[in-house]
């Protein structure tokens, strides 16, 4: 990443209502090709609001989400047909969630799971559509012969990486994760990050993930902003804030983690 | 030689005079009249027109007659009999505030103008089989006819009379919310133009309002068991007759066509309120013809549940889906679809049996295969 | 319908084919409609029936509304005319609208039918309407129409490929056997009813105007005449027909759909043509299967 480059991703005075409860308050963010931007805090700090946001899946209540199509042009994200939209959520985005159950189509088989993006821009031949299942699985460490499997048959780690593997199979430039190790034991978020981390540089990703965390945060993230009540309070470089916290709040979150 | 089964048209003719033989049923009984299915199964009645969405009690006790007492049948009659009735316009809004009150009671106030009358109700009688009317007596007149429970209230009037609604008593300060105003538009019509989700509430009640009475119950049991639970409190039911007023768009006069009898459920709900209002309590809304008081309970508590959006409520629960609720609740097209079944599948079922045996067959050959 | 009281309870007369003029003159408007854009589910203001839903609904209310004085119904359930069915419906249309009808293909104007093409090539000068249980192909993939309604929309059917692909994967290739999902006019996705795929490739450059009803989804649509319908597929896995192994045991035809018959219980079956018509006129021209007299 160079300070010459063009963000990839501009958020401008976020905010999000529900009635009377504030989700998001005046966010304000941007994302660069191949950064790992980490969104941390407590549960109900709004970071999953923001994510919502950002991924257009919520419209806010004021400001805008702007990215950078192909074509190089910086667009609004509001001013896309619904047609646009979706495209570009199914080809040039991707979103891991944490509950697997959520993203992934538990009743089809892993090869339909990974294939699904392809079928949708148009792939037509199932012997291709397969070798390239096969090649995504073996990139997320699953067994060729788990192919034909669906995923309730697998164990939650395995769910998550078949959730990578099927967002990453057309190579999307910028991928939402929601707490994707959430729920997981140690050992497999060990190896669920390490992945993660291969293939973010491996593909030059830039990856916006939502995490309580802080340890996820550590190990993937570029840089990262901190959220409570509903706003960023504190932004930077990953390793500074978390090494020397200027905001009291982020003081307690990180001397919490290290009392732990 | 083989000749294919034929005869359907005689199958059909047998089939259709044997269901009039046992509607009939033993010759030497009299044959009941319509006069005592409307005079004595009133609520058989009652439900045939609320949920056939005609308020007619002949037509509906000749239904129920001919469906042999099957009330989705007798239902189903009634609708397609509706449905080719020309449209002459619609009615004003029935204003339930002007209701001739036989039976009301409120489960939030004690005592209100009006007073609570039971009126005819099965509430507070001893569920005990009354030998007495399988005489054909009268049987017990004291289970029959139930009296108020407590104080000085639940008189028998002389003859109903008008009473104001509980709903309109809070609205005074502002505690509940107000019913929408009547914008003058036309209400949509979902037995005229195809309902298209998310719906608007004229659709929503209509929809509820002529939905499967046992479907409606179950679901808003499931609100009261914490599946979206809401929090209700009877705010006031009332069973009476109305006045149907149509303006006569020719004649620029208001015209009275008579009056139905309906039963109204104003079912209050708790709201904590929101950026724009002020906490307030909110409504679930049932109306049904005749005296449907279980429909009409159960009705307010789905529509109550179905508002979630509109109120920034947390979407949870069945009873709160909207299309899922809307588009299974009306018994004549479920029984439909799901009687449906019993009609021939030959060609489809020829289709999979083949499939079946091919399968099987490479699935034999792939095992002798491994085995060699 | 009108009423007037006699004696009490109320005389009851119907209109020409049951529906008054203006609900027709609504249903014509759909079907216009779905005739203008192929394979689109066009939303109609289905009326109630007096048969139930499931049973035919959808289709009596198209038949209705397209129906003249001069037409000459046909009407098969299975393809066969004397199925239970079939016969409550063309009898509905004898006593509400007094046509003509038949049980032959080459004489029938409008054919209503449900599961079955006729074998018989149709022409240019009938209509066949097709009773519709569920208008949805996407359905069982996605429940919500307020989902499938943006899919359609969007020409966004890779979900549809994925139900094939998991067909192929798991059996080795395509196992739907009927209500195989078409494309028609290289633009929408659309359920054919649940015809055998079998019938599938009838539908494809049709001379005649191919109408679908389906009452308690409240949805029309149609293939207009000589309009591309191609059976979804794979490059490398095209769809194929099922063959039957024998030729018609009554009238020898081979190429056409058959029934499966059980003569007795040791096992002994037949396979005779499903539609009942098409097996009669050959019959009677003096083909003859194995068990045929
Ligand atoms: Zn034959």
């Amino acid at each position: 990443m160079t300070a010459t480059e063009q963000p990839l991703l501009v958020a401008e005075g976020l905010s999000k209502n529900y009635g009377a409860r504030i989700g998001c308050r005046d966010v304000s963010l941007e994302v660069y090709p191949g950064e790992v931007l980490a969104v941390v805090g407590e549960s109900g700090s709004g970071k999953s609001t923001l994510l919502s946001l950002l991924s257009t899946e919520l419209a806010p209540t004021s400001g805008r989400v702007s990215y950078r199509l192909r074509d190089g042009a910086l667009t609004d994200l509001a001013s896309l047909g619904a047609a646009e939209r979706r495209l570009l959520m199914r080809t040039d985005w991707g979103f891991v969630r944490q509950n697997p159950a959520e993203g992934l189509r538990m009743a089809v088989s892993a090869g339909g799971n990974v294939g699904e993006r392809l079928m949708a821009v148009g792939w037509r031949h199932y012997g291709n559509i397969r070798e390239e299942a096969l090649d995504w699985l073996g990139r997320v460490e699953i067994a060729g012969d788990r192919i034909d499997d669906d995923p309730r048959a697998f164990s939650g780690g395995m769910r998550q990486r078949l959730q990578i593997a099927r967002n990453l199979v057309t190579r999307p430039r910028l991928v939402f994760m929601d707490e994707p190790t959430g729920g997981l034991d140690v050992s497999v978020q060990a190896r669920l990050l390490d992945l993660i981390r291969g293939l973010v540089t491996d593909l030059g990703l830039a990856v916006i993930i939502v995490t309580h965390d802080l340890a996820v945060a550590r190990l993937l993230s570029h840089r990262m902003v901190v959220m409570r009540q509903g706003r960023v309070i504190e932004t930077g470089i990953t390793d500074q804030v978390l090494d020397d916290p200027r905001e009291p709040y982020t003081q307690l979150l990180v001397s919490s983690v290290l009392a732990v | 030689m083989y000749v294919a089964a034929k005869g359907g048209e005689k199958a059909i003719r047998n089939a259709h005079a044997l269901l009039a033989k046992r509607r009939r049923g033993n010759e030497n009984l009299p044959s009941i009249g319509l006069d005592q299915i409307a005079a004595q199964l009133t609520l058989a009645v009652d439900r045939v027109m609320a949920e056939g969405s005609l308020y007619d009690i002949e037509l509906a006790s000749l239904a129920v007659k001919q469906a042999r007492g099957d009330l989705i049948e007798a239902i189903f009659l009634i609708r397609a009999f509706r449905t080719t009735l020309p449209r002459f316009g619609n009615a004003q809004p029935l204003d339930t505030s002007r209701m001739l009150v036989r039976r009301r009671v409120s489960a939030t106030f004690k005592d209100l103008p009006g007073g609570q009358l039971l009126g005819p109700t099965f509430d507070y009688t001893h569920r005990l089989l009354d030998t007495a009317l399988g005489g054909g007596e009268n049987g017990d007149i004291s289970g029959d006819s139930p009296v108020a429970s407590g104080g000085d209230i639940g008189d028998i009037p002389a003859a109903p009379v008008a009473m104001p609604r509980v709903t309109d008593l809070l609205g005074q300060e502002g505690l509940i919310e107000a019913s929408p105003a009547d914008d003058g538009a036309e209400p949509f019509d979902i037995t005229r133009a195809p309902v298209a989700y998310p719906v608007d509430r004229a659709t929503r009640l209509q929809t509820l309002a002529r939905g499967d009475e046992g479907y409606l119950l179950a679901l808003g049991y499931s609100t009261q068991r914490g599946y979206a639970r809401s929090h209700p409190f009877v705010g006031e039911i009332r069973f009476g007759d109305v006045e149907v007023i149509f303006e006569v768009p020719e004649l620029g006069f208001e015209v009275s066509l008579g009056t139905v009898q309906v039963t109204e459920c104003q079912m209050v709900n708790q709201f904590k309120g929101s950026a724009e209002v002020p906490p307030q309590f909110t409504r679930g809304y049932g109306l049904v013809f005749g005296q449907c008081e279980r429909k009409a309970m159960s009705m307010a508590l789905v529509e109550r549940a179905l508002r979630w959006k509109e109120l920034g409520e947390e979407q949870s629960a069945p009873a709160q889906d909207e299309e899922f609720v809307l588009s299974h609740c009306d018994n004549v097209q479920a029984t439909g679809f799901v009687e449906h079944l019993k009609l021939p599948h030959y060609v489809d079922f020829q289709a999979e049996l083949d499939l079946v045996r091919r399968m099987r067959a490479e699935h034999e050959a792939e095992m002798k295969e491994a085995a060699e | 319908m009108s009423a007037s009281d006699v004696g009490g309870m109320p005389q009851i007369t119907y209109n020409f084919a049951y529906l008054d003029e203006q609900t027709k003159r609504m249903i014509r408007r759909a079907i216009l409609k779905a005739i203008a854009v192929p394979g689109y589910q066009v939303p109609f203001a289905a009326r109630e029936m007096p048969m139930p839903y499931g049973w035919g609904t959808g289709g009596v209310q198209v038949t209705a509304a397209v129906l003249g004085r001069d037409d000459v119904l046909k009407v098969i359930d299975q393809g066969a005319d004397d199925t239970t069915n079939a016969v409550a419906i063309r009898g509905f249309f004898e006593k509400t609208a007094r046509v003509a009808t038949t049980t032959s293909t080459t004489e029938a104007t409008v054919i209503q039918t449900r599961h079955r093409i006729p074998e018989t090539k149709l022409r240019e000068d009938q209509i066949l309407v097709y009773q519709v249980p569920i208008p949805e192909p996407l359905r069982f993939l996605e429940p919500r129409e307020t989902e499938t309604r943006q899919l359609h929309a969007l020409a966004e059917y890779g979900l549809m490929h994925v139900k094939l692909y998991e067909d192929i994967a798991r059996h080795g290739h395509i196992a739907t056997t009927y209500a195989y999902p078409v494309e028609v006019a290289g633009r929408y996705v659309m359920d054919p009813s649940p015809i055998p795929k079998f019938d599938n490739p009838k539908m494809d450059d049709s001379p005649a105007l191919q109408l679908f009803g389906a009452g308690r989804e409240k949805r029309i649509y149609a293939i207009p005449p000589h309009t591309k319908v191609r059976s979804l597929d794979f490059e490398d896995h095209p769809f194929k027909v099922q063959r039957f192994a024998k030729p018609c045991a009554l009238c020898g035809a081979t190429g056409a759909y058959l029934d499966e018959v059980i003569l007795d219980d040791k096992g002994g079956r037949m396979f005779v043509c499903s539609d009942t018509d098409f097996c009669n006129t050959r019959q009677e021209e003096g083909h003859r299967g194995e068990m045929g007299a």
